[in-house]
């Protein structure tokens, strides 16, 4: 029943509920307004999107709900237990491609507090979890944050340089790394680091080895002995073949530090799953504790696996004003009663059936 | 089977004998018919000729697993796609052209004409620069003639059509040449084959000394 009667997304949204409600983590309902204000100092925390606003009765300016985790950040408290929610919620943004208003369904989950290794490798496996629970040919790519910036702190060429690095590192564009590199006259040791970076991408073991001189020592070598670790465990849950290390997973350092994590579904032309850990975010938001958490975006299921069905109905059974009401009701309860979708009407107008019933007089003829 | 999104014109046709030459070759493009789409399920790839505009849309939306585009058209719309290899082909320049002996003083707005609105806007906004961006869609070259604007930003080849029509380089934005993109999404699952193409162009890069 479920199966017919739900979409591919409502699907998914139902077995992800039930996922996370396993690993105990607790329902989050969010209202539909928040002040702006929460928006406006992290804007680009909605990477490029727009917020849709209003004012309120009290001209107070108020936000269509663009987003879950800044929400739930700001209603949290540190009051030293852990906060482990997950939602499911549709969110209103205005598109940065097109200026049009749209709304995205999200299911996604939070842990909040003091976060250790378990956390992090929990949240991953969540996330290969839920993109088992779409599709078998998924991938989620792994990268750790710490790593690249460890390795930008040893270029030590600046703001502007580290953030045209990290843009061309997540384009896996080496041609104008190298030239950006050779612009800002950067060591050719160093280079080559960065271009390891780019290069490696895939098996985790293999991008491991690769990395191994890449990152010695400092942070970057803090960063590459949690990424060996939680690849390890990650094997032996038996994700081995779904994890890929690749470091174009960069997503904005304002807010994001450590792991972070895109998951991909053959068929699907952009990542469904996004997410890592965001202590930054969470400094930025006054909170005292670190956070790691994913978004799935539903909206990209939809037209995902559909097999669009010939038929609009399995039976119609057409009457009019000689048709006796009691074989016209023993003809709906009949098929209904068979298991097919029936409807009764007096014309057939652009329905496509399967089976037509036709009780009228001119039927009957 | 990869689908390859190429851009119509001489820029695409050279790149096909490319990746040809890179062992992705689907004779039935060269049959001289009005089809669009092209495949060859032998050697497991689909080209499609459109816009050159076009290609990263195409590629962004998964329509087209790689495709080959202008690094202004990369520029302009930033599409969310990797960006894996310069071709060397198609080589150009983004500049900013004016009349012959333009001097900008600074005092008041600069009227910039342009098919690339973002480009410019990034441009002058690096500089602090004031600009009023006329958005035109072809002979861009004209608009400081007649006075609409005071400069233009636009693709140079030779600079021939400058010089005819008494305007110069102010300055160059950045270099243009073809790069080979790909679908993020698509680069997942289909990783050995285009790394295989990859690799193809790169040797033929290689041994014709960067000459497609």
């Amino acid at each position: 029943m479920s199966e017919t009667v739900l979409k591919k997304e409502e699907q998914v949204a139902f077995a992800l509920r039930s996922l996370y409600k396993k690993y105990g983590y607790l329902p989050y309902k969010m209202s539909k307004f928040e002040a702006y204000d929460l928006y406006a100092s992290n804007k680009d925390f909605l990477v490029g999107d727009g917020v849709i606003t209003f004012t309120d009765t009290d001209g107070k300016l108020l936000a269509l709900k663009p987003d879950v985790t800044l929400s739930i950040i700001k209603n949290g408290s540190d009051d030293g237990a852990k906060q482990k929610v997950y939602y499911n919620e549709n969110v209103y943004r205005i598109s940065g491609e097109t200026k049009q208003f749209k709304e995205l369904m999200q299911v996604g989950l939070e842990c909040i507090g003091d976060i250790g290794v378990y956390d992090i490798y929990e949240t991953l496996v969540l996330a290969c979890a839920s993109l088992a629970e779409i599709s078998d040919d998924f991938v989620l790519d792994i990268s750790h944050l710490g790593v690249l910036s460890g390795v930008l702190d040893e270029v030590g060429a600046g703001e502007a340089f580290n953030r045209a690095a990290l843009r061309l590192v997540a384009e896996k564009n080496e041609h104008e790394l190298q030239t950006l590199c050779a612009a800002y006259s950067v060591a050719q040791a160093n280079t080559e680091k960065l271009l390891t970076l780019v290069r490696s991408y895939g098996d985790a073991n293999a991008v491991l080895n690769a990395l191994a001189p890449v990152c010695e020592e400092g942070k970057a070598a803090e960063a590459y002995a949690e990424l060996k670790t939680l690849c390890g465990l990650l094997q032996k849950g038996g994700y081995a073949d779904k994890i890929r290390l690749d470091f174009s997973v960069v997503n904005d350092m304002k807010y994001y530090n450590g792991i972070v994590f895109k998951g991909f579904i053959d068929g699907v032309f952009k990542s469904v799953l996004s997410g890592g850990r965001y202590d930054r975010l969470m400094a930025r938001m006054k909170r005292k504790t670190g956070a790691i958490g994913f978004a799935v975006y539903l909206d990209l299921l939809e037209g995902f696996q559909r097999q669009r069905s010939a038929y609009d109905l399995d039976t119609l059974v057409l009457y009019d004003g000689n048709t006796s009401l009691e074989e016209l009701i023993r003809a709906v309860d009949g098929a209904v009663a068979a298991g097919e979708t029936v409807r009764a009407d007096k014309a057939q107008g652009k329905l496509r059936v399967k089976k037509l019933v036709d009780l009228t007089t001119g039927g009957r003829k | 089977m990869i689908n390859i999104a190429l851009p119509k014109g001489r820029l695409g046709e050279r790149v096909y004998a490319a990746f040809e030459k890179a062992g992705f070759a689907c004779p039935s493009i060269k049959e001289n018919n009005r089809k669009l789409i092209f495949e060859n399920a032998e050697s497991g790839v689909r080209y499609f000729w459109v816009k050159p505009s076009d290609v990263s849309i195409y590629v962004e939306r998964g329509a087209a697993d790689i495709g080959v585009c202008g690094k202004d058209i990369l520029e302009e719309y930033a599409p969310d796609v990797y960006e894996l290899l310069d071709l060397k082909t198609g080589v150009c320049r983004m500049a900013v052209a004016a009349k012959k002996g333009f001097y900008d003083d600074g005092e008041r707005t600069l009227k910039v004409a342009t098919k690339f609105v973002r480009v410019a806007k990034r441009f002058y906004a690096q500089k602090g620069r004031d600009i009023d961006v006329i958005k035109l869609n072809g002979s861009i070259e004209i608009a400081p003639i007649l006075g609409l604007s005071d400069v233009i930003v636009d693709i140079v080849e030779t600079g021939t059509t400058l010089k005819e029509n008494d305007l110069e380089v102010v300055e160059t934005v950045f270099p243009i040449s073809a790069r080979l993109i790909a679908n993020k999404a698509a680069f997942k699952f289909n990783t050995a084959e285009i790394e295989r193409l990859l690799a193809g162009v790169k040797k033929l890069l290689e041994e014709t000394g960067d000459s497609l």
